[in-house]
């Protein structure tokens, strides 16, 4: 096993690269601060490579289950004799997963901006703002505290903040970036009490004494569980709290809002932060505190059910956008749909924990072929520069690499076998067939449309009209982007077909043992043909230039116009926050304190300053007056005098 | 050995040789050379005390000293810190030393504005020494009147208004706390042997171990904390702030918010929960609904703020209501949240407030709607500017953070719907925060550039940068690390904590 310090310099690399970059680096060597970040992240990645392999097959299975383990913890801030968040790191299943998506995704994006960044004017600073994004994502997934998680996930929003606004002077780049973090910022208001809720019944902050003291059936929190508020539990409260926060950072419905405007951010930033490491938080969240949210059926519902409300409406969306990030940002929010609902209908522990493997299995293979995907789209993008479809088509003679790999990413995320895709898909399909038919179904559905819309922008993108070139730049290179940028689109390309062959019932379940999972062909024959049947209505409609869909949308008119405005959800928010809280909450607020409660104190220094006034006028100055004063009061006190002695 | 008294003799000395200067740089000079040694001898306070902590010295009270004043009364010269009061030491010898810093470029009558910050100084620092309610009282008034004329003299915007309203509204609530401390001393009795009848005291550690009538409490309190309320900007009191702040100069205004406030909050837990326990505990929930008031109601009027001054002293009526709530919750965790607010608020603020007056000195403006694109072309302080943004709404790292989630875990310890709402209602102004925050943030700094003339801005200047950077270190020394900070105040916010308790036993 690594030595500590080793295992805590997975994290510290990024954010050492980051605080050089910023202080140092952008002045005196900017053209080489990619490179550093580079070659940090590729350390980082080679550690956490290392810590993988000695986690699973060396030192992290006692008997036959996997155990949890605290190389590092620091008491950070201690609040009462047990109540305190500590900095540490704790190795499980899923931490170490975590551990190689992030540092690999992110040395993917490291290595792809360099040639996609090349030349921008605040190159230097991208580097550093993506080495402190994947140190607090690093800092988040190996949280051994929740309230560690909670200063990781404020962290990982404030660098999707600086990321999402770098091009600052883009005013749509500013609102974005403001959008994504204060709608997170809200849910997270939820996670917080949710914390406060659970670390209260709990009596700590530390995860596994949390999850041990809630999840022991004689805990007195469960007795006095009856201590519900509004009729509901408050550990179903808490729990429920805690996933509004998930829910936010993942996307999920109807918190999803600032991701498909996230998308202003540059690509790899896309690919980076909203598709493969951020935006699942959410699920990791969940699955950080699955044994206490298996204590909790209500809790787990709500889960499943955002999940896969959250899963079908954006498959509906992605089919209507024309923005081809935005696309892949509906996808995302779907592939996570699809994760959170694998999440809510298992259990924990033995045959009822496969949706939680799934779940994991989903969001790791997920990670390389969407990672895939918005790299791909970004050379694309930089090619083209436009992000619009119409502006493309007939690119797969330009850019041949991309093509393919393109191409393989949309198999894999079509679950066509044998790419990675197929394999954690089907494991999220048995589950849920198993679990819950109603879901079942939703989730057959939306596999089918994934393959269509993914297809469609496919074709869209590689096929169609032929592309014309506008501009010279075009004709200077032959479209296929450089090197820096290709190799990240392979690696990641061979990752998408082979990452199915990962043996995840054997390493990462909800329990830590070895889950047993029968492999059924038959039981796989549905959804493969299904998704083959999306793949050939898009082939037929956008392999060509084909006048069918715009038949298509507007026979169906309304439902169309709906999901390519979102469904109005946008609107609605702006109504609530434009239209209600400010004029009717700010404005009075300020108007109150500027004209009552101030102009309660103007009132009186006024009537102060008009009693002064009035007063002033005795002190007239004339002789006459005063010796009038002193007759009168000479007489007034002799009259008290004779009263009194009489 | 560490002596009390030199933390009045350097701004003393400071104030003399600033007003034998013959020139405005050596005026500058001086002021910078006093406020540097003091910063100095704060931090060796600082060490020394922590060092005798961790020796094992137990007394509540280090480098005690005392001193009759005034024997008919007896009133004494009695100063000694405990680590609150350290923690209070080190964030006004901080934000004096960046003050000035940033008030390089005045012109106008240098000597005395000098003259006044120092002497302000003097009045914070006696005020967070001394053990005696009378001479705290003194210290308190030392620090008034110098706003007032720094204000009315060096101010802009309507600053005769400003400067008068802040200085009648302190002035109202010292006379508050005046009549507070007579009372209070009037209830004291001392019995000493040598004497035939008992004496009353102002001595704050004697008192501590009386018991005060609860009738005469549940009077005095309310005057006390009031009192000491409207330094601290409590809601409804708060008025004050907006216009004191905007139209003060920038140092008076990192001042204001930074120290000036703190004395508020100091005298609220020091002086009305720790002598008055019976009564903190039946006025408690009066405090709470007043603060989380504050709190969401200061979040909701920032947001229609315009003038990025005015953001910033609504939000720290907003931020202040913490210190409040934090106090007003009596659980040990959310007081010592509460102490933390209020170093991190002084720091965040003051440099809030320095960048502001970067902006505007360039700008000569601060409205926000004609600002934008300010990142191009002053890149440093705009970074400054947004470090202070993101501090105030809590990024962790930074200090406002660990106070906020100080005070949010001990209020949940208080088991009861009403508080548990409250702290709810706290919470959810992080989110307003936010919103306010980034709106400033991308409409000042974000965005095109609004005016050909900013692209001619230049950046900050070395003394700028030295203030900025001082303050970011204090801000991030505690956000990144807040233990040094919670093991310095907790001990001692567990000794008032164990006083209030009494309070429980006595209702």
């Amino acid at each position: 096993m690594l030595s500590t310090p080793l295992i805590a310099l997975i994290p510290l690399l990024p954010v050492i690269s980051f605080v050089l970059i910023a202080l140092v680096g952008k002045k005196y060597f900017p053209s080489l601060c990619g490179a550093l970040g580079t070659l940090s992240l590729l350390v980082a990645f080679i550690l956490s490579a290392t810590v993988a392999y000695d986690y699973f097959f060396v030192v992290g299975k006692v008997g036959d289950t996997y155990q949890q383990i605290v190389p590092l913890k620091i008491t950070w801030l201690q609040f009462t004799q047990n109540v305190s968040i500590d900095i540490g790191i704790l190795l499980d299943p899923i931490s170490v997963m975590m551990l190689v998506v992030v540092t690999l995704v992110s040395l993917m994006v490291h290595l792809y901006s360099l040639g996609y960044m090349k030349g921008e004017e605040r190159y230097a600073t991208f580097y550093s703002f993506l080495g402190l994004f994947t140190f607090s994502m690093l800092g988040l997934v190996l949280s051994s505290n929740i309230f560690q998680i909670y200063i990781f996930w404020e962290l990982v929003g404030v660098s999707s903040y600086l990321l999402v606004g770098f091009y600052f002077d883009r005013p749509s780049a500013v609102s974005a970036a403001k959008k994504a973090f204060i709608v997170t910022r809200f849910a997270d208001l939820g996670f917080l009490i949710g914390i406060l809720i659970l670390s209260f019944y709990a009596g700590t902050l530390d995860f596994q004494t949390l999850i041990a003291k809630l999840t022991t059936p004689t805990n007195e929190f469960h007795t006095i569980a009856a201590a519900s508020f509004m009729g509901v539990s408050a550990l179903t409260w808490g729990l429920v709290l805690v996933f509004i926060g998930g829910a936010g950072k993942s996307a999920m419905f109807p918190l999803h809002i600032w991701l498909p405007d996230a998308m202003e951010g540059p690509t790899p930033v896309s690919a980076l932060i909203h598709a493969a490491t951020m935006v699942v938080a959410g699920v990791f969240l969940v699955a950080r505190l699955f044994p206490v949210f298996s204590m909790c059926a209500p809790a787990l519902d709500v889960v499943m059910w955002v999940g896969a409300s959250s899963s079908f409406i954006a498959a509906i969306i992605a089919c209507t956008q024309t923005d081809i990030k935005r696309v892949l940002a509906y996808s995302t929010m779907s592939q996570i749909g699809y994760m959170m609902f694998s999440l809510g209908l298992a259990r924990h522990g033995g045959e009822h924990g496969l949706g939680y493997m799934a779940s994991m299995f989903h969001l790791f293979t997920h990670a390389m072929f969407k990672a895939l995907l918005f790299l791909g789209a970004g050379a694309v993008i930089h090619y083209v520069h436009s992000n619009e479809m119409k502006d493309m088509g007939g690119l797969r003679k330009m850019m041949p690499v991309t093509h393919l790999t393109f191409l393989i990413a949309c198999l894999a995320i079509a679950g066509i076998p044998p790419f990675a895709g197929f394999f954690s898909k089907e494991e999220i399909l048995q589950a849920a067939f198993h679990a819950n038919k109603a879901i079942f179904v939703i989730a057959i559905i939306t596999a089918a449309i994934t393959a269509f819309y993914m297809f469609r922008l496919y074709f869209s993108i590689f096929w169609n009209k032929p592309y014309h070139a506008h501009g010279e730049s075009h004709d200077a290179h032959h479209g296929e982007a450089p090197g820096t940028m290709l190799i990240p689109l392979i690696i990641l390309g061979l990752l998408s077909v082979c990452a199915g062959f990962i043996p995840f019932s054997k390493l990462v379940t909800s329990d830590g043992k070895e889950l047993h999972t029968a492999f059924h062909l038959t039981f796989s024959i549905a959804p493969v043909v299904l998704a083959t049947l999306g793949i050939i209505i898009a082939l037929s409609f956008y392999k060509k230039e084909s006048v069918t869909p715009q038949r298509i949308s507007d026979g169906i008119g309304g439902l169309y116009r709906g999901a390519y405005n979102k469904f109005y959800i946008d609107e609605l928010y702006l109504f609530v926050t434009k239209k209600i809280l400010f004029p009717l909450v700010g404005r009075p607020a300020a108007w109150v304190d500027r004209n009552i409660v101030d102009g309660f104190m103007n009132l009186l220094a006024t009537v102060t300053g008009q009693i002064s006034f009035a007063i002033k006028k005795v002190q007239s100055g004339k002789t006459q007056s005063y010796a009038a004063y002193f007759f009168v009061g000479v007489i007034g006190f002799v009259l008290i005098f004779i009263y009194w002695w009489t | 050995m560490i002596n009390l008294s030199v933390l009045l003799i350097i701004p003393l000395i400071t104030a003399l040789a600033v007003l034998l200067c013959s020139n405005a740089a050596q005026v500058r000079f001086m002021a910078l050379l006093g406020s540097i040694v003091q910063l100095g001898y704060s931090s060796v306070l600082m060490f020394d005390y922590m060092g005798q902590r961790a020796a094992g010295n137990h007394s509540q009270m280090l480098y005690e000293s005392r001193h009759a004043w005034f024997k008919g009364l007896n009133i004494e010269y009695y100063v000694g810190v405990d680590g609150i009061s350290v923690a209070m030491i080190m964030l006004t010898a901080v934000v004096v030393m960046t003050g000035i810093l940033i008030s390089w470029n005045i012109t106008k009558l240098t000597k005395e504005f000098f003259f006044l910050i120092v002497l302000l100084s003097l009045g914070a620092y006696g005020f967070f020494i001394s053990l005696d309610l009378f001479t705290m009282f003194f210290f308190l008034e030392v620090a008034v009147i110098p706003k007032f004329l720094l204000i009315g003299i060096w101010g802009s915007g309507k600053k005769e208004y400003s400067a008068m309203k802040l200085a009648l509204m302190l002035m109202g609530g010292s006379a508050l706390v005046l009549i507070g401390l007579l009372c209070l001393y009037f209830n004291t009795t001392v019995l000493d042997p040598g004497a035939a009848n008992g004496y009353h005291t102002f001595d704050l550690l004697r008192i501590s171990r009386m018991h005060i009538p609860i009738e005469a409490q549940k009077f005095i309190f309310p005057l006390m904390f009031v009192g000491f309320g409207v330094f601290t900007a409590m809601f409804p009191f708060h008025t004050w702030a907006p216009d004191g702040h905007s139209s003060a100069p920038t140092a008076a205004s990192m001042f204001l918010a930074g120290i000036s406030m703190k004395l508020g909050g100091y005298g609220c837990l020091r002086v009305a929960a720790y002598l008055m326990p019976e009564a903190a505990h039946y006025y408690s929930w009066v405090i709470i609904l007043l603060s989380t008031i504050a709190i969401i109601y200061g979040a909701f009027a920032t947001l229609m703020q315009t003038d990025l001054k005015y953001i910033n002293a609504y939000s720290s009526v907003s931020h202040c209501g913490f210190v409040i709530f934090g106090i007003g919750m009596l659980t040990k965790t959310a007081i010592t949240g509460a102490v933390m607010q209020m170093v991190s608020h002084g720091l965040m603020t003051a440099l809030f407030f320095a960048a502001i007056g970067m902006i505007y000195e360039r700008a000569h403006t601060r409205q926000v709607a004609q600002l934008g694109g300010l990142l191009k072309t002053i890149p440093f302080i705009i970074t400054v500017f947004v470090l202070a943004g993101l501090c105030s709404l809590g990024l962790p790292g930074l200090s406002g953070f660990v106070a906020e989630m100080t005070v949010f875990v001990g209020s949940w310890q208080r088991v009861d719907t009403f508080y548990r709402v409250s702290t709810v209602l706290a919470c959810a102004s992080i989110v307003v925060t936010a919103v306010y925050i980034l709106r400033a943030v991308g409409a000042a700094a974000m965005g095109p550039i609004k005016n050909e003339e900013f692209r001619h801005f230049g950046d900050a200047t070395w003394n700028e940068k030295l203030a900025s950077v001082t303050l970011l270190v204090s801000i991030l020394a505690i956000g990144i690390a807040p233990f040094w900070l919670n093991d310095l105040i907790s001990p001692d916010t567990q000794i008032i904590m164990d006083n209030i308790a009494r309070g429980v036993v006595g209702k």
